[in-house]
């Protein structure tokens, strides 16, 4: 009797562990097709790009179809073709891109002017603030800090009205400025790291005041090391928002001659789309290398943004 | 979903704990109050230093024009001030591309921050499961959130055109291809488009989150054998409702960022069913009226207030009797 029901249990086991693989292999076959899925976009555009522009044309003729390269003398299948692998890899576009016409690279440079000074001032801005935010509390201050709250909840739509007001009563409509100064004082980054900050122990801070540290030495020496970590994620994700950014451009910066890469893409002609392929790789270049380099901090990162109630 | 009162032991517990904390509470009051009295004045300039740059920004690019706007949405016009009230909101209102724009964008968050949401959460539990190369595909679905949109549109316009990929795959299976981003089906192509570049992100939140759920509450729950159904509903659920709430936030802001897409995917004048509230504001930039536009702002502002309320409130309800 006893013998028969450990079979039994030992049965059942073996069947849900059985089970439970089959699970996981179907989960698996699951994951794996939807991250092909995921990659594909990114992988074809890079592909794309080490294509000839006749190749371009020929395949995908029948989408991009006034670009009747040289009066319609290459052939355009009538059908799509979409290929990972290019039939002969060329370095064509890069070299036209790179040193044939440099507008190109002057948006790419643009986009950079933009994104740059935007990161940093607003790092360095927000570390301060998140510093005053952290360290002493009230109530004051609480509201102040709901209010940053609801500011970074609002969409573009809404806060690029009193934007675009206080850039045309400063007369910086048109210039760097109407797109850097309200990226620098956008309330994101004090939210991360003040988040962050409160969660440095008071133990840590009144050791320091006992051995006779003042306020800037607690914040230089305390604060800002131990914030380093996540001032990369802050910069990671700031860096994504701007380097992707499309409507501030197109209403603070009327001038197109100013707008960054990401604007421009849009525009290039049908007759280029082989170019285009090329610029779009270019483009993603500094966002994958970012992403390379700093995935561990940019998951940290949206993970610290997660727990609402911090 | 009935709320279930905690009992015995579990209620000790909780009346044990509010006790201290409200002790504590009232000892901290006092001692905060008097530790700002008797804060010293360098103390108090140099917290007010540390805040200064940040808050003078904020101020005058985003509160003090706050107001001007508001200002500029009761008067008829920026040069004779004539108070109007609420005319211009009624103009906004009645106006039918504002109409079909906020019908549009309410239409399409509808559709893909639940999506966003639920997608994201199954992706992210199923990358719990014990699964061989878990860091790479969370890295390969976190990827299209790094890659600039403009970078991708072309591939897009190779799927979606008329004579594109997708169409292809659908005729070939003996279907009627449709211009995906000319006709009323475009939505579905943004929403596609939506999804492939935020659930990584919505992903890696609930991730977090997950993780952060104590084991040994699901090895009790396990032990005292309920199925990995109930546990989700039971207990994962309840420990994931800030997070939820946070990611349909975030998924609901982004959904209304996704005029970008739009407008990198088909310019300046998309098919009437993509025409996003953005693209009124932008119209309405061009033309410089300022009334609508401060109009359209203020309502829009409301609308996001409201909901953001509506789903602090809803996760307040839900999620109280878990200490997040």
């Amino acid at each position: 009797m006893k013998i028969y029901h450990v079979s039994k249990e030992r049965k059942r086991k073996r069947g849900s562990r059985l089970r439970k693989a089959i699970g996981r292999t179907v989960i698996f076959v699951i994951l794996i097709f939807f991250a092909v899925l995921f990659l594909t976009p990114i992988v074809l555009t890079i592909c794309n790009s080490f294509m000839a522009q006749s190749e371009i044309s020929s395949n995908y003729g029948v989408i991009f179809s006034n670009a009747t390269t040289s009066g319609g003398k290459t052939y355009i299948s009538e059908t799509v073709n979409l290929k990972f692998l290019p039939d002969m890899v060329s370095f064509h576009q890069y070299i036209t891109v790179l040193f044939k016409s440099p507008e190109y690279l002057l948006k790419f440079w643009n986009s950079v002017i933009l994104v740059v000074p935007i990161v940093i001032f607003q790092l360095a801005v927000a570390l301060l603030a998140s510093y005053g935010f952290a360290r002493y509390r009230g109530k004051i201050r609480e509201i102040i800090f709901f209010l940053y709250i609801i500011l970074m909840l609002m969409p573009y739509q809404v806060t690029l009205v009193p934007n675009y007001l206080v850039s045309n009563w400063l007369h910086i409509l048109d210039t760097y400025w109407a797109i850097w100064l309200p990226g620098i004082f956008s309330p994101f980054a004090v939210y991360l790291l003040t988040k962050y900050m409160r969660r440095i122990p008071v133990s840590l801070i009144e050791a320091a005041k006992i051995d006779g540290a003042g306020e800037w030495q607690i914040f230089r020496k305390i604060c800002y090391p131990l914030c380093k970590g996540c001032m990369c994620s802050v910069a990671i994700l700031i860096f994504i928002d701007y380097w992707n950014m499309v409507e501030q451009p197109l209403i603070l910066l009327s001038n197109a001659e100013k707008h960054p890469l990401s604007v421009f893409l849009s525009k290039i002609n049908e007759g280029e789309v082989g170019l285009a392929f090329a610029v779009a790789t270019i483009y993603m270049i500094p966002s994958l290398l970012v992403f390379f380099y700093g995935e561990e901090y940019l998951v940290e990162g949206i993970a610290y943004q997660g727990g609402v109630k911090g | 979903m009935g709320r279930r009162k905690p009992e015995g032991f579990g209620d000790q517990m909780k009346q044990f704990r509010e006790k201290i904390s409200r002790e504590q509470k009232k000892q901290m009051r006092v001692l905060r109050r008097q530790y700002r009295k008797n804060r010293p004045l360098k103390e108090k300039i140099g917290s007010v230093l540390y805040l200064a740059p940040s808050l003078l920004g904020v101020l005058l690019f985003f509160v003090l024009p706050f107001f001007v706007v508001i200002y500029y949405s009761v008067v008829d016009n920026p040069i004779t001030h004539n108070f109007v009230f609420l005319d211009n909101f009624s103009k906004v209102l009645n106006n039918a591309a504002f109409r079909v724009a906020a019908r549009n964008t309410g239409m399409f968050s509808l559709i893909a921050v639940p999506a966003a949401v639920i997608l994201s959460l199954l992706l992210a539990m199923m990358l719990e499961c014990r699964i061989p190369f878990k860091s790479q595909l969370r890295s390969f679905f976190l990827s299209p959130l790094m890659v600039p949109i403009a970078s991708i549109v072309l591939i897009w316009q190779v799927l979606f055109h008329d004579n594109g990929v997708v169409n292809e795959i659908v005729q070939g299976m003996g279907g009627q291809g449709v211009d995906w981003l000319k006709s009323s089906q475009a939505q579905i192509v943004i929403v596609i488009l939506f999804l492939w570049k935020n659930l990584g992100y919505n992903m890696i939140l609930f991730m977090a989150a997950l993780s952060n759920i104590p084991s040994d509450i699901i090895e009790v729950a396990r032990l005292e054998s309920a199925n990995a159904w109930k546990i989700f509903i039971h207990i994962k659920i309840r420990y994931l409702s800030s997070t939820i709430l946070f990611v349909t936030i975030m998924s609901l802001i982004n959904s209304f960022k996704v005029f970008r897409e739009i407008y990198l995917l088909t310019g300046k004048y998309p098919f009437d069913s993509i025409y996003m509230l953005q693209h009124f504001m932008n119209n309405t930039f061009l033309s410089l009226d300022y009334q609508k536009l401060s109009a359209a702002a203020i309502l829009m502002s409301i609308v996001m207030v409201v909901i953001i309320g509506i789903l602090f409130i809803v996760e307040n309800h839900f999620g109280k009797d878990v200490e997040g």
